[in-house]
């Protein structure tokens, strides 16, 4: 059982940041739209704010370990350019599905699209966790920030599920490998 | 409770009720929604233009992306601070403020859709 090490930064980027984020942002959803209906206030202790903070910080940080692993690790990989005379583009991802007319579309639309919509998911969910933070105690005072602050999240939301989305299904038709090969399990070849 | 003792002072000091204006909020997320319009419009400026995405490319191995995203982050964060600094103490007219970011936020997520950067670019 072996994985290379751009096919494990790839599973790092997608299942550990990308997918984590968006447990992150559908909690924190369901927890403002529940705070908005809530009777009343709930009131948490010192270590409870300290914990609720430590989740805003810990999702903000997985968005932008998300974009930026994906933007700078794995996106040179995937538009990496087949030097001349090659003809397996297996390393080559980007080309790979340029190169046929059932898969183009992954690219073209799939990437094209993905590449700059993941960037609104940090943007969008770094403004609602300063705001959840800021505003912790007084939040139900200014209702239309809270509107505000749900609209940001479902489209971080909306931004991230895209995002994987066409991620997942890219790397399904045209995998990012490549580098050393990592040994997991069982016997080498 | 001794009834001389200022509310607030029972409970620490992280505890207490704050009773902020709105300007900070309106400050981050009109902002927020001034950064998802940059990323937007500059996403098609360099799928537009040729010497824009060299001009955008920071990082060759990422191209124009490299450009696009550094710019919008930098954007939003600068309005921020204008914003912030500005609106620190002030209460704004938060519905107006909300309707605008949301206005700029849609565009930007439209920019971002191929289909329609293409439609704009006549392609």
């Amino acid at each position: 059982m072996e994985i290379t090490l751009r096919a494990l930064i790839t599973l790092v980027h997608g299942m550990l940041f990308g997918a984590f984020f968006l447990m992150a942002v559908s909690g924190l959803v369901v927890e403002i739209y529940r705070s908005a209906h809530a009777e009343q206030p709930s009131a948490l202790t010192a270590k409870g704010y300290s914990l609720e903070r430590l989740y805003l910080i810990g999702m903000v940080g997985l968005g932008w370990a998300a974009v930026l692993t994906g933007a700078y690790l794995i996106y040179p990989w995937y538009r990496a350019v087949p030097p001349t005379g090659v003809t397996d583009l297996a390393l080559y991802p980007r080309f790979l599905l340029k190169s046929s007319a059932t898969t183009a579309g992954w690219h073209d639309l799939g990437m094209e699209w993905k590449e700059h919509i993941a960037w609104i998911a940090p943007i969008a969910i770094t403004m609602v966790a300063y705001v959840m933070t800021k505003y912790r105690l007084s939040i139900r005072e200014h209702p239309q920030v809270r509107t505000s602050v749900l609209v940001f999240a479902l489209v971080a939301f909306g931004a991230a599920g895209v995002a994987g989305f066409f991620g997942a299904m890219l790397n399904k038709y045209a995998p990012v490998n490549g580098g050393p090969t990592i040994h997991l399990k069982g016997k080498s070849q | 409770m001794n009834p001389l003792q200022p509310q607030g002072e029972e409970r620490p000091a992280t505890l207490r009720r704050d009773h902020l204006p709105n300007g900070p909020a309106g400050a981050a997320i009109l902002s927020a929604g001034a950064g998802c319009l940059a990323l937007g419009i500059l996403a098609v400026v360099a799928d537009a233009s040729k010497p824009m995405a060299r001009l955008l490319t920071f990082y060759r191995p990422t191209g124009p992306l490299s450009g696009v995203s550094s710019l919008a982050i930098l954007l939003w964060l600068v309005t921020w601070f204008i914003l912030a600094r500005r609106w620190r103490t002030k209460t704004v007219a938060i519905a107006k403020v909300n309707a605008v970011a949301f206005l700029l936020l849609a565009l930007g997520v439209l920019l971002t859709f191929p289909p329609f950067a293409d439609f704009l670019q006549g392609k």
